[in-house]
Parts: C-alpha cells; sequence; structure tokens
C-alpha cells in the first residue's frame, strides 16, 4: 500500500520533470504600474518570454551539478547568504525537505540570475514581472476586480510554514503563464531598483545624501496591496540574500 | 656538434618558457569566499585601459559607485574620496586605491570618466573611475550593497556608500556618511587596513 501511494506520488513529479518549464511569449506594450514612478506615468514593455512556472528544485541542481561554483558548500559568501539551499540534504541531494518538483527556494539574486543566464535568458524585470502578473485566468489586466485581489490576498495571508505545492499545478492565467501568485516569491532583475525601503525610517541628514535625485517610490493604486508587498520584501533583500519563500523564473528577450 | 649548438640555442628559450610559467602560477592563495573580487567584473578606466577587477587584490581599496552626469550627490562621492585623502599620510595614501565605478556605462566612457579626474584634480597613482561592462553593474551594485533606478531622462536615483575593502577585497568597513565630513568610524578603519 505505502509502495503504491509512493509511486503514485513520484508518477507525476517525473512527468512533470521531463515536461520541462517551457517559454511563454507575451507581447509588449503600454503599462500602468502599481507604482508611481515620478519620471513616468506608463512602463513600456518591449515583447518578452516569460518562464510558465518557477524554477524547481529538480531544475536548479541540475544546474548545481553543471556548474559545481553554485553548491552550497563552494558557493562564495558575498554570491549567496549562509542558507543558501540549507533545505536540501546536501550540496547535491535534494532529500525530503526539496522535493523535485518544488519551486526551489533560499536561492540569492546571484544564484538565480547565474541559472538564468546558464539557460540564455535573464530574471524578469520588475515591471515586466508585474504586467505578466496583472492577468487573471481570464483577463490580461484583473488588478481592477476586488473579488480577483482578495483572492491573491487570502493566498498572502496562508502561513508560509508547512510544505510548498509543486511548481506548475494552477491553471494557468490569460498569458498561459502559472504560479505568478500564491506559491512563491521571485526575484527580479531589478530588484534593487525598488527603493521603496526602510531607508525612509531615517529622517537625519545621512538620510538626504542617500539618494541622488529625487526619493523613493510611492504608490499609484493604494488598494492594491498584493503589488505593496512584493515590492516591500523586495526591497528588503540584499543580492546575497535568501529566504524559505523566494524563488525565481526567467525571461529572456525576443528576437 | 650541430645538434649539440642547437640545442645550446634553446636552453634561452626553454628558461624563458619557465620563467613565464612561473609568472602565470604566482603562489598566490585562492580568493576568500567572502571577497567581492569573487564576482567577475571587468572594468574600463578613465585611461581607456580594461582590466579584471581582481587586478586590485594586493592593495586595499575606497570603493564607491556614482555616474559622471549626476549633479547632486556624485560630486559629494568625490569628495568623500578625497576627505579620505586628506586623513592619511603620505605613506598610507601610497598604499590605497581609490576606485568609483559607473552605474552609468553607456554614457561613462573613458572620455567623460577622465574628464571628472581632471576637474577634480584626482591623482592618477590612486584614483581609478571606471564602467563595468552594462550587465554586470547590477552584480557590482549588488556585492556593495548601492541600490539604484535609472529613470527616464537618464538620471539615477541612487543610494551612496563608500566601501572599504582590504587586500583581498574583503568588505571591512562602510559609511553612507557622504561629503567632505567623514564618519571618524571609516577613517580609523581605512588606517588599520593599512597597517597591516
Amino acid at each position: 500500500m505505502r509502495r503504491g501511494l509512493v509511486l503514485l506520488v513520484a508518477l507525476p513529479v517525473a512527468a512533470l520533470a521531463a515536461a520541462g518549464n517551457g517559454w511563454v511569449q507575451l507581447p509588449g506594450g503600454s503599462f500602468r504600474s502599481a507604482l508611481k514612478y515620478e519620471d513616468a506615468r506608463m512602463v513600456d514593455i518591449a515583447p518578452f518570454q516569460l518562464q510558465k512556472r518557477p524554477v524547481t528544485n529538480a531544475e536548479f541542481l541540475e544546474f548545481v551539478e553543471a556548474h559545481p561554483q553554485w553548491r552550497r558548500d563552494k558557493v562564495a559568501s558575498v554570491l549567496a547568504e549562509t542558507r543558501y539551499l540549507s533545505h536540501w540534504e546536501g550540496p547535491q541531494t535534494l532529500g525530503k525537505q526539496a522535493l523535485p518538483g518544488q519551486p526551489v527556494v533560499q536561492v540569492s539574486w546571484f544564484a538565480a540570475s547565474a541559472y538564468c543566464e546558464a539557460r540564455g535568458g535573464r530574471l524578469p524585470t520588475w515591471s515586466e514581472w508585474e504586467y505578466a502578473a496583472a492577468a487573471d485566468e481570464t483577463r490580461r489586466d484583473a488588478r481592477r476586480d476586488p473579488v480577483w485581489r482578495e483572492r491573491i490576498l487570502s493566498w498572502y495571508s496562508q502561513p508560509s510554514n508547512h510544505a510548498l505545492p509543486r511548481a506548475g499545478l494552477q491553471t494557468p492565467n490569460a498569458w498561459g503563464v502559472q504560479d505568478m501568485h500564491g506559491l512563491v516569491w521571485e526575484w527580479t532583475d531589478d530588484f534593487s531598483s525598488l527603493l521603496v525601503s526602510g531607508d525612509n525610517r531615517f529622517q537625519g541628514d545621512a538620510d538626504k545624501f542617500k539618494f541622488c535625485g529625487a526619493g523613493a517610490l510611492s504608490m499609484d493604486d493604494r488598494e492594491n496591496y498584493a503589488v505593496l508587498m512584493r515590492v516591500a520584501m523586495l526591497s528588503s533583500l540584499e543580492a546575497a540574500s535568501t529566504t524559505g519563500n523566494l524563488g525565481f523564473r526567467c525571461a529572456r528577450d525576443v528576437e | 656538434m650541430k645538434r649539440f649548438t642547437k640545442l645550446a640555442a634553446c636552453l634561452p628559450l626553454l628558461f624563458a618558457l619557465l620563467a613565464a610559467a612561473a609568472v602565470a602560477a604566482p603562489a598566490q592563495q585562492p580568493l576568500p569566499r567572502d571577497s567581492v573580487y569573487q564576482l567577475p567584473a571587468t572594468l574600463t578606466d578613465q585611461h581607456g585601459k580594461t582590466w579584471d577587477w581582481r587586478g586590485r587584490r594586493g592593495t586595499p581599496q575606497v570603493v564607491a559607485m556614482f555616474y559622471t552626469s549626476c549633479q547632486y550627490v556624485c560630486p559629494l562621492i568625490v569628495d568623500s574620496g578625497k576627505a579620505v585623502e586628506r586623513a592619511l599620510d603620505e605613506g598610507e595614501r601610497a598604499r590605497l586605491g581609490i576606485l568609483l565605478v559607473s552605474m552609468d556605462p553607456a554614457r561613462d566612457d573613458p572620455e567623460a570618466l577622465m574628464s571628472v579626474a581632471r576637474k577634480r584634480k584626482l591623482d592618477p597613482a590612486r584614483w581609478s573611475l571606471a564602467s563595468p561592462a552594462p550587465d554586470q553593474v547590477r552584480g557590482v551594485a549588488g556585492v556593495l550593497g548601492v541600490r539604484y533606478r535609472q529613470l527616464a531622462d537618464g538620471e539615477f536615483n541612487h543610494t551612496s556608500a563608500l566601501v572599504l575593502l582590504d587586500r583581498d577585497g574583503r568588505i571591512v568597513a562602510r559609511t553612507e556618511q557622504i561629503g567632505s565630513k567623514l564618519d571618524p568610524e571609516f577613517i580609523a578603519e581605512v588606517k588599520r587596513v593599512l597597517a597591516r
């Protein structure tokens, strides 16, 4: 009975790994961010491709095996903090806390960038990510719908102390992309351009000199807590940081 | 006889090759894992020279990020570097490098960098103003803990910091107090690193 159950669980995972993580083509366009940039009302987005779902443990393991400088016991500490891949059983073993089909977490921005580069891509920009994440299952921009907003927020309000679901289980959104909400937080290439940081706490003179040019970002759409939470989270990170619910997916330019 | 002369003629070449091999593999310790030089970065400086930033290894550095067309904070960053210089004696100055890395490689070519170096009378023996390859800027900013965003008009919003690296590229101290009045703690750390 036990064995049968294991087999049942193992089969879909194997099928998933074999299916790979495809690229979804997104058309470009002029996009209104929920963030209020001081320099532009609308963001122009060039056509790009985005991975259908977040990168999994199995995929990241393959990368680590091919690029041993990214093993947790070999990685430079300036590029990944000590928690990097700490939930894996060993430097090249996933184990019980890191099932092959779950999204990889505890990865730094440097490691995520290196992975995407090795796949001929890059991390998506914040704008690309926000654009792709504005869609629900049927609409490319569902952000004005209070019901959808509630759905996202209820995902975020679930405690994050139990095991992560597998990547790629959600119904694709209108672009054909999965898991943009409700699975893991995701790195963006320009996470450190989001200047909505804790720096606002400081009112002293030194702070005046911290920013060259004008100040920090603010929200244009104050009701969009889901975006606000993402931005607050990303802006609190260093490039070597890792967390237990922060993963990533890759993007690439369209020739 | 003929063979002997041939061999004799080859000997200097052989020695030269051996010497070259010795130079290529110096007895240097591997780079520590907490060195910022673990991040690959290629910089092009105000003299138009392109070099791997690991070449800075061996000399402690004060590093900051800036861009030449910046009106407000970046002149203060140069002031900070000068304030560090002023706080040191001649012997200490000679053992320190000051490296300003541009976050705007598209515009900060060697000419633009040189014009700031000239205008601010920065001693080329010590100061390097340099641009990374465009796809390396975010990474360099990442290891130095600098955040930035390019605006539609080409200006940047950015945080400012002076970062002190020891001879192996490890971050020893960091200050966000920019301008001609520097954090005395930071200066003390610079002196400590140079005394090692």
